[in-house]
């Protein structure tokens, strides 16, 4: 079933064409990975699934993105909750400046979620979740930033968790961490995927050909080639999805 | 010459520059608490002035300061501050607020003269005011704010946009992003800019001279609409109107007046210490 799709999806920053007739479609509870040089727009388009490019002055969006059918480009469209829908894992691992506890429970206190479970249930279950609650079970009080960037980055899939998104939007989520730390990620992220859709960009082709069932290639703002990561990895329709993933640029 | 040598030349002019700079300050506080020592009692701290101010205490002047510098702060804090999450967090970069800016930057270099008698004009006569602690609190608090402003928004600016970026994406709206994610780390700034400032105001004199500041109050001050006696004018007056007042005297005001700044700032830099350790980003 696709939960998420775009249909010409246009972008520009300011007079930047960004992204240029951009259709993708995403399966639910799947693992779908965007690939692509530098620059090609694969985190922006990320970017647009929660709105997040909004910040930036001078963006402007023609299209559509359907999530569950509802067009999240229209007018008046509540961020909040889409935002709340649509989780995001960053580069750099950016948990706050807090306790472990106190980052996982940020989502409950904003969102003001009042629930029969504990906050104490809640953080234990979040973090089992991400498979760092025997690591962490006895430090929930220490600071967040003295974590290894790993166990950072689970954290920060963790404080998604008590506000129950559907969808995971993950850009780079590896690029700061060492190879064994990438491993344990991407094992997570077959354990998370089957509770929730997945959509990360990645700049390295074997992470994308190691975890997702579909696969995207983008070159300069436009989705070149979308397939089955099989299909694109092993026989490529387009020339410059063979160009790219055999290395002859990016 | 050769360059050992040259970097030794170099070295002690260096030494001497941060010497000199410094020995001036040592140099006055030594002398004030030389001259100053002798006359600070139970009696001179709690007590009023007597005989023509000649003897007796400054009590009246503490109390007055005190006053004068928690009203500014009262004022001045969260009128500031808001300003600062305003030019840090919404506005939007373009010419008003270039101008907006810059205003405040020079607002910070007007001599305080000038705001004495702006808080004459528009507190005192203006809005009828009168001579009064509201008026003296009121032109301390907008001579504070260029300060608090810009340290608000120099400490906002300081705390990292990925913090801004992980609120939104969980949903949550500019103001609780401002509030939960971005407010508490930028405190430590806040507050160390907000007590800088407004300890260097309790020194002033000119604002308060023509909008608060009692020749002679032989009591407290009831109200808002009291004048009040201030340390920075005790001084000055006690140093100029009264011949024959005792050297010890002026020398004890000024070491109670120096000691309230110097105890305000050093409040500062412990706050400021403290919060930091607990920061790590």
């Amino acid at each position: 079933m696709t939960i998420i799709k775009t249909n010409n999806l246009n972008l520009w920053y300011k007079k930047f064409h960004a992204l240029l007739d951009v259709n993708i479609p995403i399966e639910k509870n799947s693992i779908t990975s965007i690939i692509g040089p530098s620059g090609c727009g694969k985190s922006t388009l990320l970017r647009t699934l929660n709105r997040m490019n909004d910040l930036i002055e001078g963006i402007r969006m023609t299209g559509e993105i359907l999530i569950e059918n509802k067009n999240i480009l229209l007018p008046g469209t509540d961020l909040v909750s889409l935002r709340k829908n649509v989780g995001m894992v960053f580069q750099r691992p950016n948990p706050f400046p807090l306790s472990v506890y106190k980052n996982i429970t940020f989502g409950l206190e904003i969102h003001n979620i009042k629930s029969n479970d504990t906050l104490d249930n809640i953080v234990e279950n979040s973090l089992k979740s991400v498979l760092l609650w025997d690591e962490l079970k006895d430090k929930l009080k220490s600071h967040a930033l003295n974590l290894t960037l790993e166990q950072q980055q689970r954290l920060c899939i963790a404080r998604l968790i008590p506000v129950k998104p559907q969808i995971l939007l993950m850009d780079e989520p590896c690029s700061a961490l060492d190879p064994i730390a990438t491993g344990r990620i991407e094992e997570l992220m077959f354990e998370l995927k089957k509770n929730y859709t997945i959509v990360v960009v990645t700049h390295n082709m074997a992470q994308a050909a190691r975890v997702s069932d579909d696969t995207g290639f983008m070159l300069l703002g436009r989705l070149v080639e979308f397939n089955k990561t099989s299909k694109i990895f092993t026989n490529p329709e387009k020339k410059e999805t063979e160009d790219y993933i055999t290395g002859r640029y990016g | 010459m050769n360059s050992k040598l040259t970097q030794k030349i170099a070295f002690s002019f260096l030494f001497l520059c941060a010497l000199i700079t410094i020995a001036p300050v040592l140099l006055i506080v030594v002398i004030i608490v030389v001259n100053g020592i002798s006359a600070i009692s139970w009696d001179f701290l709690t007590t009023s002035p007597t005989n023509g101010m000649r003897s007796g205490g400054i009590f009246p002047a503490i109390v007055g300061t005190f006053y004068l510098a928690a009203g500014a702060t009262v004022i001045s804090l969260p009128l500031g501050v808001m300003g600062g999450i305003y030019l840090s967090e919404y506005s939007k970069d373009n010419f008003f607020t270039r101008i907006l800016k810059l205003g405040i930057v020079n607002l910070a270099g007007v001599p305080s003269i000038v705001y004495g008698l702006f808080g004459l004009s528009l507190f005192v006569i203006y809005l009828k005011l009168g001579a009064s602690l509201v008026s003296g609190c009121l032109t301390l608090a907008i001579m504070a704010l260029p300060a608090i402003i810009t340290a608000t928004d120099a400490a906002l600016s300081s705390v990292p946009q990925s913090f801004r970026e992980v609120s939104l994406s969980l949903g949550a709206t500019k103001w609780q992003t401002i509030r939960h994610a971005v407010l508490p780390h930028a405190l430590p700034g806040i507050i160390t800019g907000t007590v800088l400032s407004n300890a260097r105001i309790t020194g002033e004199t000119a604002p308060i001279l023509f909008t608060v500041a009692a020749f002679y109050l032989p009591h407290l001050p009831g109200s808002v609409l009291d004048q009040v006696m201030a340390l920075p004018y005790h001084l000055y007056v006690i140093s100029t109107q009264i011949p024959g007042i005792s050297k010890s005297t002026t020398y004890g005001t000024a070491l109670v007046l120096i000691a309230f700044t110097l105890s305000l700032n050093l409040f500062g830099i412990i706050i400021r210490t403290h919060l930091r350790r607990q920061k790590k980003w």
